[in-house]
């Protein structure tokens, strides 16, 4: 279990992290998206549209600030020192001088870009876990948060066609991601609530994890690629044994009550109940009984739609990544910059490789103290390189480089350079628009002078 | 008459009518260059208001896909109906562009007109069912996509067939025809995985196409209401200050039934049996009224009013309305007070005092849009007052609890005068198709219903 360490906790600590280690830069060249260069695409004004929020001690909450480059993000940082640093959309106007602009006449301060970001944490599966229950994880539920990752990843580039993908640790006990590709920044809210529903499977309402109801005669290609690669193996070759789930009474009960066919949860029952050991006493109790349900249940006799869906079914219940849907389908809502420090746990939200999340270990996670006794101890000895790369943190703020930034920064570049066709493009799809605005010069006989507002969204 | 003379009279609507009249959906990207008169700018409006309620309705209600195409089929014909199909089309694209006007001017009823636009569309798209008109409406799209190639289906064959399965559609053929769309443009699919999505890309089959045209369709007209918006804002308001904005101001919350200001059953309740009939057929916001003055001995000016026109609409003459509040309002204010400072009230509600205008009853929406205050009791229960409140008040009126779910149901997704409209069936067990959108109308088809069981 990871403990709560409220007292690896401490605001000095904070003030030399962000004095010494943050990487802010790193940061700001993310999100300015190529921006900051001095291209001609390059918009000036792309950062200093950006939100970021910042939560002080004693939850003073800083809504709506803005930075126009890495140097004012920095100050702002290092004289505050915030506990938790949150980043939301790109708006059309700077967000700190929103209540100018809403007092014009037509309310411009809208969302414009963000991120496609995804929540996941692991107090959602409380009832499929039985290691730990709300803020704890340990290395017996982790690999449901690997499940996610695995499977969200995998959708997320094959089926949707996305690049520049980011896993953060969310530095206690889940996971967010950040999809950056133009594309994925630019989805209107309807279709990001699209995406989300495509990788839901439960039932009933978005906050009810209960019931998964696979129906239909074929698994959807996404589903079952899902279930295949990744969701069967890691129930039966880790989450069965390591929760055990079939080991006791009341845990089998649970996966028993997922069988429509009264009859069949009966006779499983009765098998498991007189406690006797089938074949060998050393194979797996979960193991033996998982076999024994399957058994019956896909035999042959029990062709009968929805039956031989049930194994699936029970799979994914205790394996199907558990969404926040509500902060996938608004482009307003704020998540938490990687490499911020959790205040409960002293953790650093540190980014994880997707394609290598099962060599991930929450507990090995470097936490502040242990950076700040790294850089005492480092500062006693002489001085090398910067002080990043002689703490544990290097080796996130390399990957959060290697794998992410420069590819990112690289197609950014590339889409800034075409930008000027794209206006041009994009001026001519609008005209259509301009043509059912003529409602007005016909119908009623006006001029239409294109206001400077309009030209700015056009453009 | 006032006309309006566009610039241009080009008149793009009567050379199109010669050709055979095929039944197709106009996509409302330009507007027709046509003289249009002022009383048919509105009553068109309205008859197109009619449709989209209808459609809004029977969406709350939550019929099913082939239910709501039979509904706004027969909304459309009953209320677009024109003799020449020429001038259904006129009639047709005169009424959007005059809504689009009316429900430009708030993000509400810019997303209310969206999407009931888009539902229109969408049904009316369904309905088209033979392929080559279909064809036709997207060709207008001018859609940028092509049909998957033989070499590409071959490819991804299995796995179409495994979306068929899954969304219990026939194994698409040989010959199907699949498009390839970017998978933002089809939001509802990716939503339930209708299709299949790989790299990007949607595969869109031919009977799916209606998803793709009415996110388009959508798409389009959100954007052009954003800018009617903007030219409204600017300079429509202004300039039609005395002519089309009174119109447009109020056409939106304009009550679409007929008129009970004048009760043609005047007479029709008298005072004896009014505590009877009040708990028989009277929908709850003035049930609620009623009960209130009955065990206050008074009601705020907002509830006077609120039940005071009811009343009169009812069929409650002058005098027995005078008695009426002056038996409950004596026993807490006296009489003498009750002459000198409401009896002026009631008459005034009757236009035998002041200005002597007649008031109209007020309509489900009017009360909906009232902002009771503390000690006020007018407005709509299943808007106003918490759960808690209206579960009580629903249990006193007699709704049972399978009725009782739903009803909450209703008000808490703020479909108030649906949830009425259950009520209503609920305790009268019958139907009640049209819906409730005015007290009035709530209590005569409460009386009818009675009458005819008696
Ligand atoms: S819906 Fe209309 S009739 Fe029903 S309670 Fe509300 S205001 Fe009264
Ligand atoms: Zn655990």
């Amino acid at each position: 279990m990871i403990p709560q360490q409220e007292s690896d906790f401490n605001l000095n600590h904070l003030k030399l992290y962000y004095g010494k280690l943050f990487p802010f830069a790193d940061l700001c060249r993310w999100v300015s998206y190529g921006n900051d260069a001095n291209h001609p695409g390059c918009d000036q004004s792309y950062m200093g549209r950006r939100e970021f929020s910042f939560t002080l001690v004693d939850d003073i909450y800083l809504r709506f600030q803005s930075f126009n480059n890495v140097h004012e993000l920095e100050n702002s940082v290092k004289e505050k020192s915030p506990v938790k640093i949150d980043i939301g959309p790109v708006y059309s106007v700077d967000p700190a001088k929103r209540y100018a602009y809403a007092q014009s006449e037509n309310n411009v301060f809208t969302p414009v870009e963000r991120e496609l970001i995804f929540d996941i944490d692991m107090t959602d599966y409380d009832d499929v876990r039985y290691c730990c229950s709300g803020a704890d994880v340990c290395l017996v539920c982790w690999p449901l948060m690997t499940i996610a990752i695995k499977v969200i990843d995998t959708a997320l580039r094959d089926d949707f066609g996305f690049k520049h993908v980011l896993w953060v640790y969310s530095g206690r006990r889940g996971v967010h991601c950040w999809v950056c590709d133009g594309k994925a920044r630019r989805l209107s809210n309807e279709q990001r609530g699209a995406i989300a529903d495509y990788f839901r499977v439960y039932k009933g309402n978005e906050n009810s994890h209960k019931k998964v109801s696979l129906t239909g005669a074929a698994l959807h290609p996404f589903l079952a690629t899902s279930y295949t690669n990744v969701l069967k193996d890691y129930f039966e070759k880790n989450l069965l044994t390591g929760q055990n789930l079939l080991a006791t009474e009341e845990r089998y009960e649970k996966i028993l009550s997922m069988i429509p066919d009264e009859s069949i949860a009966s006779e499983l029952r009765g098998r498991w109940q007189d406690g006797r050991r089938s074949s060998s006493a050393k194979e797996d109790i979960n193991v033996v009984r998982w076999e024994q349900l399957k058994q019956l249940l896909q035999s042959g006799k029990h062709k009968a739609q929805g039956l031989r869906r049930c194994v699936e079914e029970i799979v994914f219940c205790f394996t199907y990544p558990r969404l926040d849907m509500e902060v996938s389908k608004h482009m307003n809502h704020l998540l938490k910059a990687p490499f911020c420090v959790h205040p409960k746990t002293g953790r650093v939200c540190v980014p994880i490789d997707p394609s290598r999340c099962d060599e991930f270990d929450p507990t090995t996670v470097p936490t502040l103290s242990q950076l700040i006794e790294e850089l005492n101890y480092e500062s006693s000895r002489s001085d090398v390189d910067g002080e990043l790369n002689r703490t544990s943190l290097g080796n996130a703020i390399t990957l959060f480089r290697s794998s992410f930034l420069q590819p990112l920064l690289k197609a950014c570049k590339s889409c800034l350079e075409v930008t000027s066709i794209d206006t041009i493009k994009r001026w001519n799809v609008h005209s259509t628009v301009e043509l059912s605005r003529s409602i007005l010069t016909l119908i009623f006989s006006y001029n239409c002078n294109r206001s400077s507002g309009e030209r700015k969204e056009l453009a | 008459m006032e006309i309006f003379r566009p610039q241009s009279r080009r008149n793009i609507l009567s050379s199109s009518s010669d050709a055979v009249s095929v039944p197709t959906i106009p996509l409302y990207r330009s507007a027709p260059s046509l003289d249009v008169r002022l009383e048919e700018f509105e009553s068109f409006a309205i008859d197109r208001l009619r449709v989209l309620k209808g459609i809004s309705d029977g969406m709350s209600r939550g019929k099913k896909p082939e239910e709501m195409e039979n509904l706004v089929k027969d909304l459309w014909k009953v209320n677009m109906r024109q003799q020449h199909a020429s001038e259904v089309l006129h009639k047709d694209i005169i009424s959007h562009f005059a809504l689009r006007l009316v429900y430009c001017r708030t993000e509400d009823l810019r997303k209310w007109f969206l999407s009931m636009e888009s539902a229109l569309f969408r049904y009316r798209f369904r309905l088209l069912k033979n392929a080559e008109a279909q064809r036709a409406v997207m060709e207008e799209f001018d859609l940028p996509y092509r049909a998957v190639s033989n070499v590409e289906f071959e490819s991804i064959k299995e796995k179409l067939g495994q979306v068929a399965r899954s969304t219990g559609q026939p194994l698409p053929t040989a010959d199907a025809i699949f498009y390839k769309v970017p998978f933002e443009e089809v939001p509802e699919l990716v939503a339930g995985r209708k299709v299949l999505i790989s790299q990007g890309y949607a595969y869109v089959a031919m009977n799916q196409i209606v998803s793709l045209v009415a996110t388009l369709f959508r798409s389009q007209l959100s954007k052009t209401l954003i800018l009617t918006n903007r030219k409204w804002t600017s300079s429509i308001r202004e300039q039609e200050k005395h002519r089309l904005t009174p119109i447009v101001e109020a056409m939106c919350s304009s009550y679409l039934g007929p008129d009970y200001s004048q009760s043609r059953e005047y007479a029709d309740i008298s005072l004896k049996d009014i505590d009877q009939v009040a708990k028989s057929s009277f929908p709850l916001c003035m049930r609620h009224l009623f009960d209130k003055l009955k065990e206050d001995h008074h009601l705020k000016h907002g509830g006077r009013m609120q039940l005071g026109l009811f009343l009169k609409g009812v069929g409650l003459n002058l005098d027995d309305a005078l008695a009426f509040w002056r038996a409950e309002f004596s026993k807490k204010v006296g009489l003498e007070k009750f002459e000198k400072q409401y009896a002026y009230g009631i008459r005034h509600n009757y236009g035998k005092e002041g200005k002597r205008t007649d008031y109209s009853p007020y309509s489900c929406t009017k009360i909906i849009s009232s902002t009771p205050g503390t000690g006020d009791h007018h407005g709509c229960p299943y808007r106003h007052f918490s759960e808690e409140n209206l579960r009580a008040a629903l249990g006193r009126m007699g709704v049972n609890s399978r009725a009782m779910e739903d009803v909450i149901d209703k008000a808490r997704n703020r479909h108030y005068q649906l949830a009425c409209t259950l009520t209503f069936e609920a305790l009268h067990g019958m139907p009640c198709d049209a819906g409730i959108n005015h007290p009035n109308q709530y209590f005569s088809d409460s009386r009818k219903i009675l009458q005819s069981k008696a």
